[in-house]
């Protein structure tokens, strides 16, 4: 690995090491290196670009990292990754891809990833994507995530877009069962003219399912941002969907909510916001001495981090 | 020492020139606590608010210990050790209370300095520093957190527009104590309330934009009971 790969690694895995425990490390296509534990197990796909990790039952404390890294021009990389969590089980995923791209063709990293959730389970899946490199070419990234939900299971979902990806559509699925929680929590900032969507569908199909999807996203000089959610209550179940976006420059953002309780018992609340920073929150940080731009980064890396 | 000498303030309503502040000439020393107070409308804040800079001056000038502050910008205002706390505190999703009290500070704080400054207004630092600042905080929380700022922040030149409201389960003995904390500097309270005019070393009466009483806490108290300086006070 030399220095360009452990910048991206670090920024898109926080991984300063080789990882204890189960890992998975993609780079142009092929498995750099890879790691299963006695509890983990990561398997290569024979059909298809991809790995399998299978997570047996009752593992806690538990992580395991699958970045993936581009560092070549005109790369298009597919994979398909699966993971199958057992019951009873606590366990962190760290995945995400960064692309440094420094020729004039574009690179491109569309991830698939499956998540069969066991019963009882708790997952922390955190994503996070970044782009590097002063090339023309584009910097692509198009993940699909789909989660299956068995019952009373959760899974804490952090997508995170730090920057320098050129264009990306991220499609989320979800079902859900019986007394499931998923949290999606997106965090994205678009600056140039990136372009950004995102696609969740999300369906309570089991009683007292739950989910709450904030998103937080800055949109600067003439970037573009879609939010398209569609939340589907077959059940007595609970959905909070909050769009919070902050706009400058030339910016635009786009939010279409959908809601559609089918159980008359279900609760879908829908909430958005989007402008430029409130002059009252600028007004108070210059008051306690930050200049007009201080205050500005202020607000805009709070609400990005948090 | 701060002056404020021959300040107008004025806007315009349906082309109408409409005077909110007229030929105010004031003096504020240090180690005071003065309290300004008049019914609504009478230009409380909006005094404040232009010598904090939020609001741009028409004529007249502010004169902080010897130097012109009348055209700085709020920024360099705040560097100059003036702050306010705001009549209905700001919200922001995604700074912590931690993050407000470190800027108003100018510098990270650890537990025992953030207990020391939460302590002050009736918070307990565990509970709050990791809080986000937003509207999952009650209106008093967010009223005693907007008072801790200006304790972190340490200014020469403190204001504080109607600090009592909304704290009604921490005793108004607090707040006075509170702004002991800040003798040596100024400060500038709007308030309606009885007891926080008790405490005033000096009392400012403004009505219809005019100072039309001033003098010590004392002998304006009096004054103030008398019924009709009452209904200018608000009463």
């Amino acid at each position: 690995m030399d220095k360009i790969d452990r910048e991206l690694l670090e920024k898109v895995a926080q991984l300063h090491k080789v990882p204890a425990g189960a890992f998975n490390i993609r780079k142009n296509g092929q498995a750099q290196m890879r790691q299963s534990t006695k509890e983990i197990e990561i398997v290569p796909k024979s059909s298809k670009s991809g790995i399998d990790i299978i997570i047996k039952k009752g593992v806690k404390n538990k992580s395991v990292h699958i970045p993936v890294i581009i560092t070549l021009g005109g790369f298009k990389d597919l994979v398909y990754n699966d993971f199958y969590i057992g019951d009873d089980c606590d366990i962190t995923i760290i995945a995400g891809c960064g692309i440094h791209n420094k020729t004039c063709q574009d690179s491109q990293h569309d991830g698939i990833h499956t998540f069969h959730v066991g019963k009882n389970s708790k997952v922390r899946y955190v994503e996070k994507h970044y782009g590097q490199g002063d090339g023309s070419g584009e910097k692509i990234l198009n993940p699909i995530t789909r989660v299956y939900m068995k019952e009373n299971s959760q899974m804490d979902f952090e997508s995170l877009q730090i920057g320098g990806v050129s264009s990306t559509i991220r499609k989320t699925y979800a079902k859900l069962k019986e007394n499931c929680v998923l949290n999606i929590k997106e965090n994205i900032l678009t600056t140039e003219t990136q372009y950004a969507k995102t696609y969740f569908k999300v369906k309570l199909m089991g009683k007292n399912s739950k989910c709450e999807v904030v998103s937080h996203s800055v949109a600067k000089d003439d970037s573009v941002q879609e939010f398209v959610s569609d939340v589907i209550g077959e059940s007595e179940c609970f959905a909070h969907v909050e769009c919070d976006g902050i706009l400058l420059d030339r910016a635009r953002i786009v939010s279409t909510p959908k809601i559609d309780a089918i159980n008359k018992n279900a609760s879908l609340v829908h909430e958005a916001a989007i402008g430029k920073i409130a002059g009252e929150q600028l007004i108070k940080l210059m008051s306690l001495g930050l200049d007009q731009d201080q205050a500005e980064q202020v607000i805009i890396k709070g609400f990005l981090e948090n | 020492m701060l002056k404020i000498k021959n300040l107008n303030y004025s806007v315009e309503e349906n082309s109408m020139k409409k005077d909110i502040l007229k030929d105010i000439n004031l003096t504020f020393e240090d180690n005071k606590l003065y309290v300004i107070t008049g019914h609504n409308g009478s230009g409380k804040s909006t005094l404040l608010k232009i010598i904090m800079g939020i609001v741009q001056k028409s004529s007249g000038q502010i004169v902080l210990d010897g130097e012109d502050i009348s055209n700085l910008s709020i920024t360099e205002r705040g560097r100059k050790g003036i702050c306010y706390a705001f009549q209905q505190p700001v919200t922001f999703k995604g700074l912590k209370v931690k993050d407000l009290l470190d800027i108003a500070a100018g510098q990270n704080h650890n537990l025992s300095q953030m207990c020391d400054i939460l302590s002050k207004v009736g918070l307990c630092a565990k509970d709050y520093i990791n809080r986000f600042l937003d509207d999952k905080l009650s209106g008093g929380e967010l009223k005693r957190i907007e008072l801790a700022q200006a304790l972190a922040r340490g200014g020469k030149l403190n204001m504080f527009d109607e600090p009592e409201a909304g704290i009604d389960l921490w005793s108004f003995e607090n707040l006075t104590s509170l702004f002991d904390n800040l003798k040596g500097g100024i400060t500038i309270v709007v308030s309606h309330q009885k007891r926080i005019l008790e405490i005033a070393d000096e009392i400012i009466l403004l009505s219809d934009g005019q100072v039309v009483m001033q003098g010590s806490g004392k002998k304006m108290l009096s004054l103030l009971d008398d019924k009709s300086c009452g209904r200018l006070r608000g009463n």
